[in-house]
């Protein structure tokens, strides 16, 4: 990495020579980092007592591996790259961008509206279950999530560590509510936004003199004093058991989902009893919740409130001298952000039937705010793209049994998934620091609406 | 010329003051920046505050438009329709809210990533909420909202024009080159449409040509929208050019105080100007010198 | 009286080694400004190499003296840590110096997602209890104090000493001190930017690395989840002490370590870590920058 500069000038049997040197090094340093991660294993045996198993054949693939990548990277993909990218250089830029990539949402929410009777036709009322539940719903939650979140860190400029607190806002909300009071979820759905504003506004009011990494970890520390307090305060919450028994939500009150109703949704259809049809519904709500939180995005960015909030992430002193309250400005900020964090807490519940204090770690706050900065901060479609690469990609993970032909019957993939997040979120980073979409679109034109590049868009200090 | 000194002598004598400063004093620490200091400036003139590097100017302007709160002292600003505020009292954003104050930054502060029409946009922000009914109306998609937008295009428009920037609109503010970087951020502190308006070294790193066009800029916005400006700058020829009246500063305190030809042959100003370190001094003189000739040529209305 | 002495003691001890951690996140933090994120597990990883070294002496040289034992332990904790993060420094963040702000966070975070789970993947998702080490107890003055509580203060005061050496009084720190200061200024003159924050990264690895053994030896047990918490918590004790500010890490670590044992002590143990988070939540309101952080001035 350190010395890409001049790897240009080498040439031929020198740079051979250089990836050589360079490949050894790194199997030396591999060689460093795993030996005793990697040879040695640490496991309980029938006394239970710790014993080492050692892995010596393991660890010398991990060091060839790495030896052999960073050679090869040395001495065949980089100057590859390095062509490639003066052959790019060197031809004029493309005029007109393609059909598809010009009306690409419009595409896109096309297909998604189209995807549960395709995933029906293709696989069965049965079968599309895990289509569209572990693929479509859980990606539209990340996305509407990251939406949410997009409004404060990506307009805003506002480095918000701790989300998924308004998210368990929500969701607890409806959860705890639907059950004290039987309210129905379309009832519920808006009071657990209002709920959740009102908490974005209370944890804002005092952090918001903060700047930067300082807000950052007051959040961090907001969010989490949120799961502890849902963990410890049993009375109400049930602690670490959770809540359980949520009721499901209906068509707007016309269908039901329950099975014992007489206006169950299959029976009103004549249609097969099957769980198929509730998570086909909970599907065309995530989506639609999710475009709502697009739309008002969209809109919003569009009037004074949002230009405010770009221009706040751009520089504060200036918006100050422009007599706009930032204290409102970023309070407002917070709290929208935070209601569609409660949207999307109160669908979570309603679609799990079950909330416990396990899903809103900090873990969460993490990948949601992943998915904003690597879809590229402010970019709605950017962000869309992230969290289906990201959450799709690790949800795949689940579905590659034919692995366990090739690594044998103990290997389970899914233990890979969020190493292979992890490595994923830093791979993608480092390949695109701006994220998927690095250019952002301008709220306003005279003549032409031409996309600002990253280069000049700031990512905020507050 | 001629305009400005004719414009001094009418205001002067109606003595209708739209910023007064009185006793102001700034301490930071042990520093006394600002010293017990008083002066007025009129309105629909040009007021320039200068001073040797580190005289307490940029403090003035940051207890004017409430970035810092002066350790003593009252600022007054009374506007056209004769509602005063308290400056001092006041929080920063509503000072240029309510009392209708805008500035400028030494170091230019511009949404270098929003495009120039957007940060003409964002200056009108308080009209537009209003219009928007704090946003829940726009939200809604009703006319009086749609109205206020096309109104304040309109608004960036006019003053996109007049500081020649209409061409570069739809461009991001970062890629703008310096000077018409300096003459945008005039234009968004005009869209707030203030009655008083503060320049923080309007004129720093121009070329001539650039600094002429600022120039034709300050005049017209004094002109056409009845502002008053009140600004600090180093380039001597800008202040003596357009200005009607200077306040030289020197260690925090008011050395002197009166028109362009009072204060350049004020022996107090040329001693503390001579008294600026020696890179600076010959170019001092020199400027002084050049004024007072073409001034001499014009037969000085003084 | 004496409860309450015993809990400072046992808060010192805590506080100790999150001085420790939060030295790491807080030299980092003023030297290229970025939060590492997976600083914590680098800790964690640190606690493994101790416990795997730990476990291949004991297996192969029986009877082997604790001191002895103790010393191999954190060496090899610290080369290791070192080592990683040395690595990470290079492939995760190096390339993306000087760009966006954001993106070194990212990558932190995922590395410390990726750290916490490459463990998970070759040494078990189970707890690693290992068999007490050190076991003594002193009884003075009605307090008993273990020895376990002695080494680990002792040893946090000879690390801290070395290493304000080091950072004060040595051509290495004065490098580290300009650098992060201005890069550009100390590039110019001279200063192998490059190097100076690889070196950073392995000191602020090797004392999260000690913190570890220390951690593996107090406790006797370590998960590979045992980044997150104590990385959280030396975090926030960087950040009360004054992000940035060397003493401010120890004093904040120390003072977080006291909040939690106190509060564990006379309130009750579930909600410790509401506590600790609250104080630092408040502190931070009424001092925006931290107990001895330098006051960010807002220049105009």
């Amino acid at each position: 990495m350190s010395n890409i500069s001049n790897t240009h000038e080498r040439a031929g049997g020198n740079l051979t020579a250089q990836a050589l040197r360079e490949g050894f090094f790194a199997g030396l340093v591999s060689l460093g980092l795993f030996v005793l991660f990697v040879g040695l294993e640490t496991t309980q045996n029938i006394r239970n007592e710790l014993v080492l198993n050692q892995r010596w054949g393991l660890l010398a693939i991990f060091v060839i591996v790495a030896a052999v990548g960073r050679f090869l990277s040395v001495a065949y993909l980089r100057p590859w790259l390095a062509a490639r990218k003066a052959a790019a250089a060197a031809k004029p830029a493309e005029g007109e961008e393609s059909f598809f990539k010009r009306n690409f949402s419009k595409i896109a929410i096309v297909a998604l509206i189209f995807y549960p009777p395709i995933m029906v036709m293709l696989f069965g009322v049965q079968g599309s279950l895990k289509w569209v539940d572990n693929f479509g719903i859980q990606i539209l939650i990340y996305v509407m999530l990251a939406w949410g979140l997009n409004i404060v860190v990506g307009l805003a400029g506002l480095l918000d560590l701790g989300y998924v607190a308004f998210y368990a806002v929500g969701a607890y909300s409806y959860a705890l509510l639907s059950q004290q009071f039987g309210f129905s979820f379309w009832i519920l759905l808006p009071l657990a936004g209002i709920l959740a504003a009102f908490w974005g506004m209370i944890l804002g009011f005092p952090v918001l003199r903060l700047k930067g990494d300082y807000l950052a970890i007051v959040t961090l520390a907001f969010g989490e004093i949120i799961r502890l307090v849902l963990i410890n305060w049993t009375e109400v919450t049930r602690g670490t058991f959770g809540v359980s028994g949520i009721p499901k939500a209906s068509v707007f009150g016309i269908w039901s989902f329950d099975v014992s109703a007489p206006n169950n949704f299959a029976k009103a259809f004549d249609l097969p009893m099957s769980s198929a049809y509730y998570k086909i519904f909970l599907f065309y709500l995530i989506l639609a919740l999710a475009l709502l939180t697009a739309y008002v995005t969209i809109r919003l960015r569009r009037m004074p409130i949002g230009r405010a909030w770009e221009a706040l992430r751009e520089d504060e002193i200036a918006c100050r001298s422009l007599g706009i309250n930032t204290v409102t400005t970023k309070l407002t900020a917070f709290s929208i952000g935070a209601m569609f964090g409660g949207f999307a807490g109160s669908f979570f519940a309603v679609r799990q039937g079950f909330v416990s204090p396990e899903s809103f770690v900090f873990l969460e706050s993490a990948i949601i705010l992943a998915i904003v900065v690597l879809g590229g901060m402010g970019s709605l479609v950017g962000i869309a793209v992230a969290a289906a690469v990201m959450v799709g990609g690790t949800e795949l993970l689940r579905e590659m049994t034919f692995l366990k032909q090739i690594f044998g019957p103990d290997f389970t993939p899914e233990l890979y998934r969020m190493l292979i997040f992890g490595l994923a979120m830093v791979t993608v980073m480092v390949w695109k620091p701006r994220g998927f979409v690095g250019s952002r679109e301008p709220t306003a034109f005279l003549r032409e609406r031409k996309a600002v590049s990253g280069n000049f868009t700031k990512e905020g200090h507050g | 010329m001629a305009l400005g000194a004719n414009t001094v002598a009418t205001n002067t004598m109606t003595n209708d003051p739209i910023l007064k400063v009185e006793h102001l004093s700034m301490r930071f620490g042990g520093l006394m920046a600002i010293n017990d200091l008083s002066f007025e400036a009129q309105r629909g003139e040009i007021t320039a505050l200068i001073g040797p590097n580190g005289a307490g100017k940029t403090t003035v302007f940051n207890c004017v438009t409430g970035f810092y709160k002066p350790t003593m002292g009252m600022i007054t600003m009374r506007q056209k329709a004769g509602k005063e505020f308290l400056l001092e009292r006041m929080a920063d954003f509503e000072i240029t809210r309510d009392a209708k104050v805008a500035r400028t930054f030494q170091n230019i502060r511009l949404f270098s990533g929003l495009t120039v029409l957007e940060n003409l946009l964002v200056a009108q922000h308080n009209m537009l909420m209003k219009a928007s009914g704090y946003t829940i109306l726009g939200l809604l998609g009703l006319p009086a909202y749609k109205h206020a937008s096309a109104e304040s295009i309109e608004i960036a428009k006019h003053w996109l024009e007049k500081a020649h920037l209409i061409e570069r609109a739809d461009d991001p503010a970062g890629d703008l080159p310096y000077g018409a970087q300096r003459r945008l951020e005039i234009a968004r502190a005009m869209c707030t449409g203030p009655e008083f308006l503060c320049l923080d070294e309007p004129a720093a790193g121009l070329n001539p040509r650039e600094s002429l066009a600022l120039n034709e800029l300050l005049r017209s916005i004094r002109k056409d929208s009845g502002t008053s400006i009140l600004l600090i700058e180093h380039d001597m020829s800008v202040v003596m050019e357009i200005s009607d009246h200077v306040v030289v500063l020197e260690y925090g305190q008011k050395i002197s105080d009166g028109t362009p030809d009072h204060v350049k042959n004020d022996p107090k100003v040329i001693a503390a100007y001579l008294g600026v370190e020696d890179d600076e001094v010959e170019e001092v003189i020199e400027e002084i010198e050049v004024i007072a000739e073409s001034e001499g040529t014009e037969g000085g209305s003084h | 009286m004496e409860y309450f002495v015993q809990q400072l003691v046992n808060g010192l001890t805590l506080g100790s080694i999150y001085g420790l951690i939060a030295i790491g996140y807080t030299m980092v933090y003023g030297i290229i400004g970025m939060i590492n994120f997976a600083h914590g597990d680098i800790f964690m990883l640190g606690g493994f190499a101790a416990l795997i070294i730990f476990l291949v002496l004991t297996s192969v040289f029986v009877g082997l003296p604790v001191v002895l034992l103790l010393l191999v332990m954190i060496a090899a904790a610290m080369l290791t840590a070192s080592l990683w993060n040395w690595t990470i420094e290079k492939v995760a963040y190096r390339p993306l110096r000087g760009s966006f702000r954001l993106a070194p966070l990212i990558t932190a975070i995922g590395m410390s997602i990726a750290l916490s789970n490459f463990i998970q993947v070759t040494q078990g998702p189970r707890n690693k209890p290992i068999p007490p080490l050190v076991s003594s107890v002193y009884n003075v003055f009605g307090i008993s104090i273990s020895l376990k509580q002695l080494i680990i203060m002792l040893l946090t005061v000879i690390l801290l000493t070395t290493f304000w050496y080091i950072v004060n009084k040595t051509s290495l720190g004065r490098a580290q001190r300009a650098t992060e200061q201005d890069r550009k200024m100390a590039a110019l003159l001279g200063i192998d930017v490059d190097r100076t924050i690889s070196v950073t990264f392995i000191m602020g690895a090797s004392l999260a690395a000690v913190a570890g053994t220390m951690y593996l030896m107090y406790y006797g047990v370590t998960v590979f989840t045992d980044g997150f918490i104590p990385g959280v918590k030396a975090f926030t004790a960087a950040v009360l002490g004054g992000i940035g500010s060397l003493p401010g890490a120890v004093l904040g670590g120390l003072l977080i370590g006291l909040i939690e044992s106190l509060w564990s002590a006379y309130f009750t143990i579930d909600y410790k870590d509401v506590a600790t988070f609250s104080i630092l939540a408040i502190v931070l309101i009424f001092k925006p920058s931290g107990i001895l952080g330098r006051p960010e001035v807002e220049k105009v």
